[in-house]
């Protein structure tokens, strides 16, 4: 199963605060031993909602609305994606990881979707385009 | 939004549509130059209306109709003079132009109009330098100013080279086409050169430091995977574009705190870009299944850095299958420089000594004369052999040689230090 | 430029209801797009927050809290990576999106941090062909 595991913003991390040199040390460690064990599949950090944008859909308008955003506790400040066995164990891995941020936080585990999640709505054709763009952006189907 | 703002939007949507713009023109026009005019001209009009009307539903057919508006006014104007001329008796060229069927012709099939553009920017009647110019400004749509600082030549100089490029192509009267047969593979060999030379412009910085050399990087990368979904049966493209995915995963890790080199295998992996790498191998699996039992030299360098992205520690590369894959590659791709690459797999698997032999085997090569890795691996043979006082000596070799300040650096510590194990020896 | 584009939740996704065909081919058509643009490095829709967990850290402690979770309009419900070569590139694509929920929705757009390191990698590994088409380009430079 494949998992998106986010990294929650703080007051801290939106307002563009650099880590410690120790917490990046850590971070390192950390990401060494994810991919060693083989469950790494990708992640990268978010440079703070001010930098940020969102465009807001409505029937065919597109209204494009500036960062900074209100909710801090709910915006991503960083993610991986990663390949494990089941939630549990996506769950073990993130209970390893040093405290991303200075204060207290949060990281979220989401697992994604698999074409075969949509059934029965699925034509052929779509299921065709779907697996060709997965293969082609390297992706496991 | 300000109008500085609609400009903007307005001015990125004719960079996404640009290639594919000038591709459809260019088949109408056959002139590079021309078409290049031509979308220009489709640009100032769309500054003039879209703030008004707002962007089009489809920004792409609405640019193509305002440019072919331009050309016909342009071929009825060249007519009218044509008419003028012959009524005063002047000799005319051309007299044979008729009337062309515009309309007819931009609704014909247009197959592939951008997969055309990048052979024509690519053609062999164009000097390398012309083909990785004309390929960024047509198809990268960077400046003539960026690409000029991209390859550290004053912009007049680039405008030059670029102008040229395009007389070439008009003078030399080459068709706007998607070659065939054997002649689509030297086509196709010639367009991955360009695209893996724009690729190591941004890659080996061998001078100087600037923001436009990442980008160049980026650039390659989108353009072989624009050209992997253009030609998708070609193993060779997706080879290509495994490499250099691959090779870009690393990018983040090749450099020290103070901006020092590291070297391959000291390199942290935790800082290898795992998205780059899981395309890359997907890449490289695809151009596998194509190839068969006939691997060209990009799929065969793709799989080489396939073996470090696979190794999860340094202490796990496959140095055999490394020794191995490089002596698949000189059988059909001889050069001095693989032969180099060879050895230092095989001292890798087998140990400095037997790697020195096939180094000191290319002591006179001459194409490698000047070429400060030879004299580097010699020394770092050398050095593992014990033989510490000639491996200074090939240090201070290479260090005279390197054209980068920081290589440079890093070779005469190694002087130093090879020096320092002789003296106390 | 590397950009993770993030595309809320609603009541719908958060429902687990599915696209309809129509709109799951438009969003096909439009990836492929993205493909052929050569921007998209990867891209995926996540399950509802009724099948994800949160994990709290505090100190030493870390609390496991399951799913669902409230604030629906500012969970995720998909994300793409491009590559794009600048701000004004990553919103026009966006602004080309398929509306991707039934209703009213939103698509986030964030930098992604990037360590401009592109030195000299000092190793003879993997250049061979680099040397070998300097050379030519030398040689050809006229």
């Amino acid at each position: 199963m494949r998992f998106m595991v986010m990294v929650k913003a703080t007051t801290d991390s939106e307002a563009g605060a650099q880590p410690t040199q120790e917490l990046l040390d850590a971070m390192m460690a950390y990401n060494e031993e994810l991919v060693k064990a083989g469950i790494m599949k990708g992640g990268d950090g978010l440079q703070p909602s001010s930098k940020g944008a969102r465009v807001q859909f409505d029937g065919a308008k597109r209204s494009v609305v500036d960062g900074p955003f209100a909710e801090t506790k709910e915006l991503v400040a960083g993610f991986w994606l990663w390949e494990c066995k089941s939630l549990d164990e996506a769950i073990a891995w993130v209970k390893r990881c040093p405290n991303p941020m200075p204060g207290p936080s949060e990281i979220e585990i989401r697992p994604l979707y698999e074409l075969a999640d949509f059934g029965e709505i699925v034509t052929p054709e779509t299921a065709a385009t779907w697996d060709r763009l997965k293969t082609e952006i390297g992706d496991k189907s | 939004m300000s109008a500085s703002d609609a400009h903007r939007a307005i001015e990125t949507v004719f960079r996404i549509e640009a290639p594919k713009l000038i591709g459809g023109l260019v088949r109408l026009t056959r002139d590079i130059g021309r078409a290049e005019e031509l979308a220009q001209d489709a640009l100032v009009a769309a500054l003039a209306q879209w703030p008004q009307d707002g962007v089009p539903r489809n920004p792409g057919a609405w640019l193509m109709q305002a440019a072919k508006h331009r050309a016909i006014d342009a071929l009825r104007r060249d007519k009218l003079l044509q008419r003028k001329h012959e009524e005063l008796g002047h000799d005319s060229e051309t007299d044979a132009l008729a009337m062309p069927d515009l309309d007819a012709a931009l609704d014909d099939e247009v197959g592939d109009d951008l997969l055309r553009l990048i052979f024509i920017a690519c053609h062999p009647v164009l000097s390398t330098e012309a083909r990785l110019a004309l390929t960024l400004r047509l198809l990268g749509g960077l400046t003539t100013e960026e690409i000029a600082r991209a390859f550290l030549v004053p912009e007049p100089t680039m405008a030059q080279r670029l102008v040229r490029a395009k007389k070439a192509l008009a003078d030399a009267r080459v068709p706007f086409e998607v070659p065939h047969g054997v002649e689509l593979a030297q086509r196709l060999a010639s367009v991955l050169e360009v695209v893996y030379l724009i690729f190591n412009e941004g890659y080996a910085a061998t001078a100087g430091h600037d923001w436009v050399r990442p980008a160049l990087c980026e650039e390659a990368m989108r353009l072989g995977r624009i050209l992997a979904e253009r030609a998708p049966l070609e193993p060779e493209v997706h080879g290509l574009v495994a490499l250099m995915e691959l090779q870009a995963s690393r990018l983040r890790a090749r450099l020290g705190p103070d901006g020092e080199p590291i070297l391959l295998l000291d390199q942290n992996r935790a800082r290898w870009d795992q998205l780059l790498i899981g395309r890359g191998l997907k890449a490289l699996e695809r151009a596998q299944r194509l190839a068969g039992a006939a691997p060209g030299p990009y799929l065969l360098q793709a799989a080489l850095a396939a073996c470090h992205a696979r190794a999860r520690t340094a202490e796990e590369t496959d140095w055999r299958r490394i020794a191995a894959l490089y002596a698949v590659l000189a059988a059909i791709n001889p050069s001095p420089i693989v032969e180099l690459n060879r050895a230092v797999a095989v001292s890798m698997a087998e140990g400095p000594a037997a790697g020195l032999v096939l180094v000191e085997a290319l002591a006179d090569e001459p194409a490698l004369r000047g070429y400060h890795l030879l004299p580097s691996v010699h020394g770092d043979l050398l050095a593992k052999l014990g033989r510490h006082g000639e491996a200074a000596a090939a240090f201070d070799r290479a260090a005279s040689l390197t054209r980068n300040a920081k290589e440079r650096a890093l070779l005469e510590e190694r002087a130093a230090t090879a020096r320092g194990a002789a003296a106390t020896g | 430029m590397r950009f993770m584009i993030i595309v809320k939740a609603t009541k719908d996704s958060e429902a687990g209801l599915m696209p309809s065909t129509e709109l799951l081919a438009a969003m096909g058509a439009y990836n492929e797009e993205l493909v052929k643009a050569g921007i998209m490095l990867a891209g995926d829709g996540l399950h509802p927050s009724t099948k994800g967990a949160r994990i709290r850290f505090d100190g030493e402690k870390r609390a496991v809290v399951d799913g669902p979770f409230a604030e629906t309009k500012e969970l995720i419900a998909g994300f793409w990576i491009w590559q794009c070569k600048s701000w004004d590139e990553a919103i026009e694509w966006v602004k080309r999106c398929p509306n991707p929920m039934t209703g009213p929705s939103e698509i986030e757009i964030r930098q992604i941090f990037e360590a401009e390191d592109f030195g000299a990698e000092f190793t003879p590994e993997l250049r061979a062909q680099e040397e070998r088409v300097w050379a030519e380009a030398k040689k050809n430079a006229g």
